[in-house]
């Protein structure tokens, strides 16, 4: 909940997290040998990821 | 006014000292940085701005007089859709995941063992970190010859503990075996950071708490898996990202032992995109390429740097 509640008032450990997450599953997406729609999508999630980590480093504590 | 700040002082002229008397503290520290900030912005951002620029067209460096036409994202779609480009990040990806495991695993066995006091300790620290100071370069060259079927140390070796002959198999050559030949030396050579890496975490862990652990009667497993491993565990994180974000741009070593070869076997990214840019001269389309690993790397060193913040917090 409290994860939740840090999202909607644009707090910064939450927004950064989510971030993390989202550049973590970009890089994965990238090199798995599996699918190969995951790797054409990689960037665009490695993308928005990493965008929003600059935009939401400068969020409040 | 034996001084010598003051001796100083007076001798410097004074027209000289009027005019740096008359300068704030602030217009002092941007004399300073400017010429970095120039650099910088000369060597790192308009490169990068002109490869974002590139990347949406079809241009070749090697043909300067060509119309240059604007292409949209189809430099971008062609990567991302290319099955031969997918399967070189799969070989990157088997060579990060292979090379950070075994340096972890290693790194840290080495670091715990290290750790404890013996005689010759500082000797042995140092020999075991001398392959980390070694040139890529010089590493992927001797490497090459310890690697010969015929007269390499490394068959030999091989040959002493399996019974394998030497020259039945080539680390180098077809076979299968050049993906591992690459990983073992990167291993040999990097280890050694993540162990001091390691020895840094394994050192910051105060006695008291081990102290307080063999009070309450903890066996050293329990103290092992409930202290050493959770303190250790954010200075291993780095080095993981660290030797990632170094691996996934790996260059020198792989091109000097193997170059992307035999066939496409350890073909990283980074030496396709070479081969794209300055072989096939390709320039619009290697500049896409090297924007999605840019964007890659860049997203992996958000991440580090998170992670060394949360490491300085302790």
């Amino acid at each position: 909940m409290s994860f939740l509640s840090g999202l909607l008032r644009l707090r910064r450990g939450p927004w950064e997290n989510l971030a993390t997450v989202l550049i973590a599953l970009g890089v994965v997406m990238l090199m798995q040998p599996f699918f190969l729609w995951a790797y054409t999508w990689s960037f665009l999630v490695t993308l928005l990821g990493t965008v929003m980590f600059i935009i939401t480093s400068h969020f409040p504590e | 006014m034996t001084n010598p700040i003051d001796i100083a002082a007076k001798a410097t002229p004074a027209p000289v000292a009027r005019r740096v008397r008359g300068l704030s503290d602030r217009a002092i520290a941007w004399i300073f940085v400017t010429p970095t900030i120039f650099l910088l912005l000369a060597i790192n951002i308009f490169p990068l701005i002109w490869t974002v620029r590139l990347s949406f067209t079809n241009y070749a460096a090697n043909r300067p007089g060509r119309e240059v036409e604007w292409v949209g994202l189809r430099n971008y779609t062609r990567i991302l859709t290319d099955a031969g480009t997918w399967e070189n990040m799969q070989t990157t990806a088997h060579f990060l995941i292979w090379t950070i495991v075994l340096q972890v695993v290693i790194g840290f066995t080495l670091a715990w063992l290290i750790n404890r006091k013996f005689k010759g300790n500082d000797l042995l620290t140092t020999l075991i970190v001398i392959p980390m100071m070694l040139s890529p370069a010089v590493v992927g060259n001797f490497w090459t010859f310890l690697y010969q079927p015929q007269i390499g140390l490394f068959n030999y070796v091989v040959e002493l503990v399996t019974g394998t002959p030497a020259s039945s198999f080539s680390m180098l050559g077809p076979g299968g075996l050049a993906k591992w030949s690459i990983i073992i030396v990167d291993t040999w050579m990097w280890t050694p950071f993540v162990m001091l890496i390691c020895l840094a975490g394994l050192r910051s862990i105060p006695d008291y708490i081990y102290e307080a652990a063999e009070v309450d009667r903890a066996s050293k497993w329990r103290q092992f898996w409930t202290i050493t491993v959770p303190m250790v565990l954010p200075f291993l994180m780095l080095a993981v990202l660290f030797r990632g974000i170094e691996n996934f741009k790996m260059f020198d070593m792989v091109v000097l032992l193997t170059g992307g070869g035999p066939g496409n076997e350890t073909l990283l990214a980074s030496i396709d995109l070479k081969r794209e840019a300055f072989e096939k001269w390709r320039t619009g389309y290697s500049s896409a390429y090297a924007i999605i690993l840019f964007v890659t790397v860049f997203g992996l060193a958000s991440i580090y740097v998170k992670a060394l913040n949360k490491v300085k917090e302790r």
